[in-house]
């Protein structure tokens, strides 16, 4: 009598689909998948026990290396939160500015993501197209912050400087051509009968599932359930945009993948609004206590200077308390828990990361499907394991 | 006011024995409860208060300041009513021992694991509870204040020596 056993077969860490360390043992019956163990922790920083070492100025760096395809919105999670337990209030121009940067952030770490998912099913083009316009983002990203990726730009209170005079026409070009872009990758995706095949009812989890696996982000919202912290909760002045949230139907990868396209579009609409609502003024609160001194007054006056290393050195004490700041994230909510005991530095700084708790759910996105159909979920999930092993 | 708050209304009614404290810090409700009910307290939390989505699982670890070494905090979200609740209980290092959320919630396995991880608190009845972001023969907890920033049997830094 012929007797039949299931396979395991080890994906990762070092496979080009897992996006980064990711590694995945598999069982297997035939080309179907009964079991989905994932391994993580291969890229553990411990940037949280760092953090319980570092004054809430140096902790800033330390961020925008978790989910290194949206820095900046690491940024402003961070900050948010250490504005919230300060009680800090931001000058509308930083306020605006931040948030022009947090939507183009959201663009570019859509764009990897959809260059990606691409390339993992197969279609190579669009990963050449979405890259090239992720390059105009990581310009504009240099010609603020002087770096490609570890911005750092944001502080708290404000940002570390005012925006170059060629920013604004330069975000405004691009926000022009975008959505124009956006349709090229739509007209090689949406009805290319291949993308069809790989992304329709792939992946399927019902709201309920959603839910109760905490999904966030774009993979909630492909699952029908209407809910995005910057309408509903609104943070950092997101309550002055208008912009419509997508949601799915079909629970599947094909729905959202609609749904991050669509969010692009939003993008677009929301940086248009902040670059009209674009006023001159200050981009640093006048708060001493916390904030870093003008630049000129560190480089002309003694009292700068000495302003400037105090805060540096040893940083300002936070009132006893805790705070929790959750930021709706490209990959999902993004939150930020500090705990303080009085002190310069956190007594406890917990990173709620989107890709950790999304991750969970791919075994229940994939059971009994096919390994190719597996490698279509870790797209659609939109990890980055720089943020889910801290 | 945390007073006026719609869940801390409900819990106080029902859960009147259990709940240690009640902070309202910069807009935030903290609700502190015995560790005997925490299970209790959040199933009624998720079914009849609509407090659906577990956001977080973590804990604190408050060596030479509190009695009891541990706080457990549990960051819940309403999707319905759009608001958020903390629920922390205190949990002492002789009595090292927590009932799993994952009867509850589906996401308290992952994140409890990685807090049996880090602090080396041990969740009762979790179904899978294995070390998650450290290696599997990995030797103590790293988050736990007792454990040396740099590492174990190695020289703390002392700085750029040029």
């Amino acid at each position: 009598m012929a007797t039949t056993e299931t396979m395991t077969l080890n994906m990762g860490p070092q496979h080009p689909s897992t996006h980064g360390v990711l590694r995945l043992v598999l069982e297997l019956d035939g080309e179907i998948i009964t079991k989905v163990t994932p391994h993580i922790g291969y890229l553990h920083r411990g940037v949280e026990k760092l953090s319980e070492h570092r004054t809430y100025h140096q902790i800033l760096p330390l961020t925008d290396r978790l989910d290194y395809l949206a820095p900046m919105h690491n940024n402003l999670g961070y900050i948010l939160a250490v504005e919230k337990l300060m009680d800090v209030q931001v000058p509308e121009r930083a306020e605006t500015i931040r948030i022009i940067m947090a939507e183009l952030t959201r663009l570019q770490s859509h764009l990897v993501w959809v260059a990606c998912h691409a390339l993992d099913i197969g279609a190579m083009t669009v990963f050449i197209y979405a890259f090239r316009e992720r390059e105009t983002v990581m310009e504009l990203y240099e010609l603020i912050s002087g770096a490609r990726m570890t911005s750092n730009f944001f502080r708290v209170g404000g940002l570390s400087q005012d925006v170059p005079d060629e920013f604004v026409k330069r975000v405004s070009d691009f926000i022009d051509v975008m959505p124009g872009y956006l349709d090229q990758y739509e007209g090689l995706l949406t009805t290319n009968p291949i993308w069809l095949k790989r992304t329709v009812g792939n992946g399927v989890i019902s709201a309920e599932d959603a839910i109760d696996f905490g999904l966030t982000g774009p993979a909630l919202r492909g699952s029908g359930v209407d809910w995005d912290l910057r309408r509903d909760n609104p943070y950092g002045g997101y309550e002055k945009y208008q912009f419509k949230v997508p949601v799915g139907v079909e629970c599947d990868t094909f729905d959202r993948y609609k749904v991050r396209l669509v969010e692009m579009r939003e993008a677009c609409k929301i940086i248009r609004q902040a670059l009209d609502r674009l006023k001159p003024g200050p981009v640093l609160a006048d708060n001493p206590q916390v904030c870093y001194p003008p630049k000129e007054n560190v480089y002309n006056s003694i009292e700068g200077l000495i302003h400037h290393f105090k805060i540096a050195s040893e940083g300002f004490p936070a009132p006893e308390g805790e705070v929790y700041q959750g930021v709706e994230n490209p990959k999902g909510e993004l939150g930020f828990y500090i705990v303080s005991d009085g002190g310069n530095k956190p007594q406890r700084l917990r990173i709620r990361p989107p890709s950790f708790v999304n991750l969970q759910a791919i075994e229940q996105m994939s059971l009994g499907s096919m390994i190719a159909d597996l490698v279509a979920v870790i797209g659609t999930l939109d990890i980055v394991l720089g943020e889910i092993d801290r | 006011m945390a007073e006026n708050n719609r869940a801390v209304i409900k819990l106080k009614e029902k859960f009147a024995s259990s709940i240690i404290d009640v902070v309202e810090f910069r807009g935030e409700v903290t609700v502190t409860v015995k560790k005997d009910s925490i299970l209790d307290v959040l199933l009624f939390l998720k079914q009849s208060l609509q407090y659906n989505l577990l956001t977080d699982v973590t804990a604190v670890d408050y060596l030479g300041k509190k009695e009891e070494r541990f706080m457990m905090v549990y960051q819940l979200y309403s999707i319905p009513n759009k608001d958020r609740l903390r629920i922390k209980t205190p949990v002492t290092e002789a009595d090292c021992t927590v009932p799993s959320a994952t009867q509850v919630w589906g996401t308290a396995n992952w994140l409890e694991r990685e807090v049996f991880d880090l602090f080396g608190i041990i969740f009762d009845k979790h179904p899978d509870l294995r070390r998650i972001l450290m290696t599997d023969d990995w030797v103590g907890h790293p988050l736990r204040k007792d454990y040396p920033l740099q590492g174990p049997d190695r020289e703390p830094y002392k700085g750029r020596l040029s």
